[in-house]
């Protein structure tokens, strides 16, 4: 039984970090019709930042996250401003095929800067595991939780709280009315985009010092977002939270109790168990954002 | 009377809490040419689209030749003999016009008739093509676009994809063919040789049922009007009985010269926006 | 000047080893780039012919690889509840068949699943599909070896009764190879796509509900379409097994078919050159930029050169010169009808 709630707790952790990268994914495609495959890239990309702020400079560990999100927030608005406006209006397969050549090109190119060689994160924390009763869990993975909570709510404030999270959902809900009633939606777009790829890099820089920093760890990430988003129904903002714990979850009852070369097989499976029975997502009837 | 060709029996159709028809009811017999009129939103289009298998109705059913169509795909539908036009997007844009009739005629002559994979591979299908273009000549020959076969369908003038459109429900070989709006954004000149194209369809032995705004083509073509007014059907009989009925005209001739200049509004703004 | 083209690429491809020589490291790319603009044209069928974009395609071509590998090599695997499957080595001529079969069954599997979504959905479940044959190829190692390889994999050999049988070992005879079995699948699409079949997914592609109006089965004729497709990109997998003779699940890679998306959409979806045209350019791309760059800045040219051709030539390459030719020569009557009645 110890061995279940052990399972659980690090479901939490888990899924906390896949839930933002599910949010993040499904942000950009509930309002902008873009299937973002440049988000295992700034997943990557958000880890990297975490590095290279505590490796190479000597930052603080509690600063780099707040890095890590701040170039994802830039480099996502680059990415929008660069390659996706000039193709508002085009199809959606060109623009998916836009976004693997930017997601090739990041990839290989922190291939590139950084060599293939994987790093690991100092972290400030003690290596003892804390110890509740049955179950323990490193302080670091504590920290990684509470970050994660926190950038969720945070991100739900955003979202129904702020006059931009109000234009967003304007966006989302018709784009053409809302740019009647005066949204500017080419901002919407390019804020929306820089706020879903800054969660893909927060999930980075929180899952990095976790395990350890390589280029190909966005490839992953990104199909277990796709995992995540098709769970809770493309679009569907609280459907991508809940899905990122049940990846989690089965990943790890997955690995606990069948054999942990399949616990990356089972977002795969999950895409297709929902598909069979409920291609919709899970969560189809829900408010589809906020 | 002998059974209906094709019989619609009290169906409804609710999206969510919205009623598009609250109770559709009547019949088509064969050799009729019945025209479904109605201010813009009472359910024309919805109408079609439950009898050609795109929506579920929420009740009722729909029988043609006695065979309900409730669970049938829309492919299976135009099997059995039903074919339609489509209101705004009635060619395949990127093919020539003769093309276009080529993919109509996929169901060409009965089932067997048709080259199977197989053949197609081995190039055992020259006989069945060559029998399919002449078909496709035909059928351009016989809308009036011959002289179009090679230009792109997507290039062609409002009308003129109509007649492409109809050439394709024609291509079906259909027993009964369902025209949605098939003259709106064409001039006088032109509704004139689509009547007579819809007339002799007719004395080919294909029964018609068309939707329609343009009033005076509808009181000239039809044998019989049904009216439909917020998804229910308040009128039935020939163009001179609907005429003077007063419920019509309370419903919709009353207003008539308004709704038939949204109609045309609307038409031009559509065309505009297609070219 | 259209059915003159292809037979004079063909010319073309069948003459270049003697114009180049044989040189061991160019005859190599030129093979391993022929096996995949045989998976390119059949990722074309189903992303230029019916706008449907599989980007798992790589998982048919290693499907066709294991199976035709594991065909010649045999294998005894213990799969539970005391049933042991124990096949001994068969010939690699056995295994091509078979590689085709199997990968085709696999495409209507996912094409079963996956066509009652379209869009995005579609693309989600085909790279799914693809990571998950790739996570079996690496941990059933029973069966696969795993990431240690499987090895040994025999050359083809080529029998005629009579006169005798050929193992296809140099260079030189695998190319040939793959020219022939690239022809006949080039055939195989040239006459699908000019077929009544063809028509049927031209007008899926172009107007769905109107293509479901004038009785065409939309679920039928896009699964046939993945079939053929699963099949023919799994013949190019035999064909790479048996050349390479070695095969780990790294060919699983999503970025090979990343690769074969480049050379389709640069060459031209939905045309029959295309694929080919954009093969040879963008297979042969690393050879003209190896001694300039390393493999990682190679692949962000890759990334870079997609992008450009998407925002410049849209349409890909043999379109874009196609169009540049009629406006050169004035208007020509019809050339799309020419193109694919071949």
């Amino acid at each position: 039984m110890a061995e279940f709630y052990q399972h659980l707790l690090n479901t939490l952790v888990l899924g906390g970090t896949y839930a933002l990268l599910g949010i993040g994914l499904t942000l950009i495609f509930g309002i902008m019709n873009v299937v973002n495959f440049t988000h295992g890239a700034l997943y990557t990309v958000g880890a990297y930042l975490t590095y290279l702020a505590v490796a190479a400079l000597g930052l603080n560990f509690f600063l780099a996250l707040p890095a890590a999100i701040l170039g994802g927030l830039v480099l996502g608005a680059a990415i929008e401003l660069v390659l996706l406006r000039p193709l508002r209006g085009s199809d959606i397969d060109t623009t998916m095929l836009v976004m693997i050549g930017a997601g090739i090109v990041l990839q290989s190119g922190t291939l590139w800067l950084f060599g293939g060689v994987a790093k690991a994160i100092p972290t400030p924390f003690p290596e003892a595991p804390l110890q509740i009763g049955p179950v323990s869990v490193s302080w670091l993975r504590l920290f990684v939780l509470g970050a994660a909570l926190t950038l969720i709510v945070l991100t739900y404030v955003l979202i129904n709280r702020t006059r931009l999270g109000l234009a967003m959902r304007a966006a989302f809900q018709d784009h053409d009315t809302a740019a009647l009633m005066g949204v500017n939606v080419r901002l919407i777009y390019t804020a929306t985009f820089a706020i879903g790829s800054s969660l893909a890099a927060a999930a980075g820089a929180l899952l990095g010092p976790v395990y350890v920093v390589f280029p190909q760890m966005g490839g992953m990430a990104e199909l277990k977002a796709f995992a995540i988003v098709i769970l809770g129904g493309l679009g569907n903002i609280t459907g991508a939270a809940i899905g990122g714990f049940i990846l989690a979850l089965a990943e790890e009852l997955g690995a606990g109790y069948i054999s942990s070369g399949y616990r990356d097989a089972m977002g795969f499976l999950i895409i297709i168990a929902v598909l069979v029975f409920k291609p919709t997502g899970l969560f189809a009837k829900a408010e589809r954002i906020g | 009377m002998s059974a209906p060709l094709l019989a619609i029996d009290h169906v409804g159709v609710r999206f969510g809490g919205l009623v598009a028809i609250a109770d559709l009811h009547f019949d088509v017999h064969r050799g009729e040419i019945v025209s479904l009129i109605g201010p813009n939103g009472a359910g024309k289009t919805t109408a079609f689209n439950v009898m050609t298998g795109f929506l579920k109705p929420s009740r009722g059913q729909v029988r043609f030749r006695g065979t309900p169509l409730g669970g049938l795909q829309p492919h299976e539908i135009v099997r059995l003999g039903l074919a339609r036009t489509f209101q705004r997007t009635s060619v395949f844009p990127d093919d020539t016009v003769f093309d276009n009739v080529m993919i109509g005629l996929h169901r060409r002559g009965a089932s067997g008739d048709h080259p199977r994979l197989l053949d197609t591979l081995l190039g055992r299908d020259g006989a069945a093509e060559r029998a399919s273009r002449g078909r496709a000549l035909e059928l351009l020959d016989r809308v009036g676009l011959a002289a179009r076969a090679g230009e792109k369908a997507g290039a062609l003038a409002y009308g003129e994809q109509r007649l492409v459109g109809v050439a394709l429900a024609l291509a079906s070989n259909p027993t009964m063919l369902l025209l949605d709006e098939p003259v709106s954004g064409m001039n006088a000149s032109e509704t004139q040789v689509f009547v007579r194209l819809i007339r002799g369809i007719r004395d080919d032995g294909i029964t018609i049922l068309l939707v329609e705004h343009d009033m005076p083509m509808v009181m000239a073509v039809s044998d019989r009007i049904a009216v439909l007014n917020h998804g229910r059907l308040i009128a039935q009989g020939p163009p001179a009985a609907i005429r003077t009925d007063p419920a019509v005209i309370e419903a919709y001739l009353g207003q008539g010269s308004a709704a038939r200049e949204a109609a045309h509004r609307a038409a031009a703004v559509r065309e505009t926006s297609d070219a | 000047m259209t059915r003159l083209a292809p037979l004079a690429v063909l010319a073309g491809l069948g003459l270049l080893p003697l114009a180049l020589g044989t040189n061991p490291y160019l005859l190599n790319a030129m093979i391993t780039t022929g096996i995949l603009i045989i998976a390119a044209m059949s990722l074309n069928l189903l992303l230029g012919f019916t706008g449907q974009l599989s980007l798992g395609h790589i998982a048919f071509f290693g499907i066709g690889a294991y199976v035709s590998a594991l065909t010649s090599l045999g294998f005894d695997v213990d799969l539970g509840f005391g049933l042991r499957v124990v096949h001994a080595p068969w010939p690699a001529a056995i295994g091509f068949p078979l590689a085709i079969l199997a990968a085709g069954a696999c495409g209507w599997l996912v094409g079963r699943l996956s066509f009652r979504v379209r869009g995005a959905y579609f693309v989600i479940v085909t790279i799914s599909f693809a990571e998950v044959v790739r996570l079996v190829a690496l941990n059933w190692v029973e069966l696969t070896q795993g990431p240690l390889a499987l090895t040994g994999i025999p050359a083809f050999t080529l029998g005629l009764p009579g006169l005798g049988t050929w193992t296809l070992k140099t260079k030189l005879q695998n190319y040939y190879l793959v020219l022939s079995v690239g022809t006949l699948c080039y055939l195989i699409v040239a006459r699908l796509v000019g077929s009544r079949f063809g028509r049927a997914m031209r007008g899926l592609k172009e107007n769905e509900s109107l293509a479901l109006s004038v009785g065409i089965d939309a679920t039928r004729t896009l699964t046939i379409a993945a079939v053929i497709s699963a099949g023919m990109a799994g013949a190019a997998g035999s064909l790479y097994a048996h050349y390479l003779r070695i095969i780990d699940p790294d060919v699983f890679q999503f970025s090979t078919t990343v690769t074969m998306v480049i050379m389709v959409v640069g060459g031209g979806k939905g045309t029959l050159l295309g694929p080919i045209i954009g093969g040879v350019i963008f297979g042969m791309l690393p050879v003209a930029l190896r001694p300039v760059m390393a493999p990682e800045a190679q692949w962000m040219v890759y990334g870079l050169v997609l992008i450009a051709i998407l925002f410049v030539v849209p349409k890909g390459i043999v379109p874009g010169l196609a169009g540049l030719v009629r406006r050169r020569a004035g208007p020509a009557p019809a050339p799309l009808a020419a193109e694919v009645h071949p």
